[in-house]
C-alpha cells in the first residue's frame, strides 16, 4: 500500500489545509476551579496526537470538549469546519458521528452483555445484518485479544477487560475521528503493547484522525505523530516526539525521567 | 456594637439561605421543564425504539399491576366501611355506592396509583439514569451519537403516560368491586341496588377526568424521575440522593397538581 510511506503522509498532511480538530481559546472551570486556560489545538486529518500531563492536569476534560460533552465556559472546537460547540441538537449528533471514544473507566451499558455494547453503535448507525454485526463484534474482540466473552455481563470484567471492550466499542464503526482516554493503564506491559499495535495500525490508514491520552511515556513515542503537554490549563507544548524529547522545559525533562518536582504548583 | 453585628450577619445569613433555596428551586422547576422539552421534541424524530417502549410499558404497567390493584382494591373496601358507618347515621345506606364509586373514579385511584407509581418506577427511573449518569455511561451514549433523551428518558416518559390510564381504569374496577363486596357480604346491602346506585350518578365525565388525570401525573412522575436521575452528581451518594427526591417531589407535584387540576379542568 502507498499509504505506508512516510512521504505521503506528509504530503496527505500538507494538502490538507483545513485540520480535522480545531481547539481555539478553551476555557473552563468547575465551581471555581480552573481546569482549563485557553487551549489552543490543532489536529490534521489523519495525524495521532498524543496529550500527556500530570493526573489532574485536564486531560479528561479537554477529550470529552473534543466530543462536545462538555459545554466549554468560553471557546470553540471545530470538527471540519463545524462548530461542535454551537449547533443544533440533530447536528451535534450528526457532527459525532465522525467519533468514536474509549472511556478512562469504561463506560460500558451494564445492562447489556459484552456482545450488545460492541454492536450497539452498530445496530445504531448501520444496517448490517445481524451475521455482519456478530462478525465484526468478534473482529473487534479479537483485535484487542478478548475471546469468549461475548456473552458475559459487563459487571464480570476485569478493569483491563472492560477498558479493552470500550476500546473495541470504540473503533467497531471504524470512525474518522477516535478518542482514547488511557487505553493501557492497567495493562500487563504485552497486552498493552497489544493496544498499541492497533492504534499503530489504524495510523496507518490516511483517514483516521486520532487523540489519545497516556501516562505511559513508552506507548506515547510508539503512536504518537505528535505529542502535547498540556499543564496549568494550557498546551506547553507540542512537538514530534523526537524533538518532544529533547525539548529543554525542565517539566516536560523531570516528567520524561519520572522524576519528582520540587516547585509544585497546585 | 458587637452584637449587633452577629444580629446583622445573622440576618444576612438567613436571607442568603432563603436566596439559595429559592435558586435551587428555580434550577430544578428548569430542569423539569428541560426534560419535558427536550423529550416532546425528541419523542417526534426517528429512530422510534417500539421494543424499548414495550420493555418499558411492561416494566410501568404489566410490573405494577398488583401494588396498584391491591391498594386500590383496599380503598374502596375502607371506603365502603368508613361511608356506611357514616350515612347511616340518618339513613342514607343506599347512597353508599354511589359514593365509593365517585370517588374512586375522580379522584382516589388516580391519586393512589400515581403516588404508588412515583415510589415504584419514578424511584428506580432517578436511580437508574442516575447510576448510567455517574458512571459515564449517558456521556457514552452521546459519544456513539446516541441522544440519550431520546434513547432513555423518550420510551420511560412515553411509557409512563400511556400505561397509567389503563392502569387507573382496572384500579377503579377493582375498588368499586372490593367496595361491592364488603357492603354485600359485611353490611347486608342488597347486591342488585348497590349495583344500581354505583353507576346512577357516575358520568362517563367522571371516569375520563380521572383518567387524563393520571395521564398528566403519570407525564409529571416519570419527568421528574428522569430529570433527577439525568442531573445526577456526586457518585453513589448522589444517586441515593437522586432517588429519595424523585419520590418526595414526585408526589408533592402530584398531590399539588391534582388540586389545579380538579379545579381548572374538571
Ligand atoms: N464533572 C466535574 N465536576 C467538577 N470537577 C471536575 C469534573 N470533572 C473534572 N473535574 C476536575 O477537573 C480536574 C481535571 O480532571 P481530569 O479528569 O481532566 O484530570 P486528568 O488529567 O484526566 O487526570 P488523570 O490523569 O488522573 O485521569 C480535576 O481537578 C477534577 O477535580
Ligand atoms: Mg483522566
Amino acid at each position: 500500500m502507498a499509504a505506508g510511506e512516510p512521504g505521503d503522509r506528509m504530503v496527505a498532511t500538507a494538502a490538507q489545509a483545513r485540520p480535522k480538530i480545531a481547539v481555539i481559546d478553551l476555557w473552563k472551570s468547575f465551581a471555581g476551579h480552573e481546569v482549563l486556560r485557553g487551549i489552543n489545538l490543532e489536529v490534521p486529518a489523519g495525524e495521532s496526537l498524543v496529550i500527556v500531563g500530570g493526573s489532574g492536569a485536564g486531560k479528561s476534560v479537554l477529550l470529552k470538549h473534543l466530543i462536545g460533552l462538555i459545554p466549554p465556559e468560553r471557546g470553540h472546537v471545530i470538527i471540519d469546519g463545524d462548530d461542535l460547540t454551537n449547533c443544533e441538537p440533530a447536528h451535534c449528533l450528526e457532527i459525532r458521528r465522525k467519533f468514536g471514544m474509549s472511556f478512562q473507566e469504561g463506560a460500558l451499558f451494564d445492562s447489556m452483555t459484552v456482545f450488545e455494547n460492541i454492536a450497539f453503535p452498530l445496530r445504531r448507525h448501520t444496517r448490517s445484518s445481524e451475521g455482519e454485526i456478530a462478525a465484526r463484534v468478534r473482529e473487534c474482540l479479537a483485535l484487542v485479544h478478548l475471546d469468549k466473552i461475548e456473552n458475559k455481563a459487563t459487571s464480570e470484567l476485569s478493569g483491563g477487560m472492560r477498558r479493552r471492550v470500550g476500546f473495541a466499542r470504540a473503533i467497531a464503526l471504524q470512525p474518522e475521528i477516535l478518542l482514547f482516554d488511557e487505553p493501557d493503564t492497567g495493562l500487563d506491559p504485552i497486552t498493552s503493547a497489544v493496544i498499541d499495535a492497533v492504534i499503530v495500525e489504524m495510523r496507518e490508514q490516511l483517514d483516521v484522525t486520532m487523540v489519545t491520552i497516556t501516562h505511559n511515556m513508552q506507548s506515547a513515542f510508539r503512536i504518537a505523530d505528535r505529542i502535547a503537554m498540556l499543564r496549568n490549563g494550557q498546551i506547553t507544548a507540542v512537538a514530534q516526539p523526537d524533538v518532544f524529547r529533547s525539548l529543554a522545559d525542565p517539566y516536560i525533562q523531570k516528567f520524561l525521567a519520572g522524576e519528582p518536582l520540587e516547585e509544585e504548583v497546585a | 456594637m458587637n452584637g449587633e453585628q452577629a444580629r446583622a450577619s445573622g440576618f444576612n445569613g438567613f436571607l442568603e439561605a432563603i436566596g439559595r433555596k429559592s435558586l435551587e428551586l428555580f434550577e430544578e422547576v428548569g430542569r423539569f421543564f428541560y426534560i419535558l422539552h427536550a423529550t416532546i421534541y425528541w419523542t417526534f424524530r426517528r429512530p422510534f425504539d417500539a421494543r424499548e417502549w414495550l420493555r418499558q410499558m411492561v416494566r410501568v404497567g404489566v410490573d405494577s399491576l398488583p401494588v396498584v390493584g391491591l391498594t386500590s382494591m383496599f380503598t374502596g373496601m375502607v371506603m365502603a366501611l368508613q361511608t356506611y358507618r357514616g350515612f347511616e347515621r340518618f339513613h342514607a345506606e343506599g347512597f353508599v355506592a354511589s359514593v365509593v364509586s365517585l370517588s374512586l373514579t375522580r379522584e382516589l385511584a388516580p391519586v393512589l396509583a400515581s403516588l404508588m407509581i412515583a415510589g415504584r418506577v419514578g424511584s428506580s427511573l432517578a436511580a437508574e439514569l442516575g447510576t448510567m449518569r455517574v458512571t459515564e455511561q449517558i456521556d457514552a451514549l452521546y459519544a456513539m451519537a446516541t441522544e440519550p433523551i431520546q434513547y432513555l428518558v423518550v420510551p420511560r416518559v412515553g411509557a409512563t403516560t400511556v400505561m397509567l390510564p389503563p392502569l387507573v381504569a382496572i384500579a377503579n374496577g377493582l375498588g368499586i368491586f372490593g367496595g361491592y363486596a364488603i357492603s354485600v357480604a359485611l353490611m347486608g346491602a342488597n347486591p342488585v341496588t348497590y349495583w344500581e346506585k354505583t353507576f346512577q350518578f357516575l358520568d362517563m365525565n367522571d371516569v375520563s377526568s380521572g383518567l387524563i388525570k393520571a395521564a398528566v401525573f403519570g407525564l409529571i412522575l416519570s419527568v421528574t424521575g428522569c430529570s433527577k436521575g439525568f442531573f445526577t452528581t456526586g457518585g453513589a451518594e448522589g444517586v441515593g440522593r437522586a432517588t429519595t427526591s424523585a419520590v418526595v417531589m414526585g408526589s408533592v407535584v402530584i398531590l399539588v397538581s391534582d388540586f389545579f387540576l380538579t379545579k381548572i379542568l374538571f
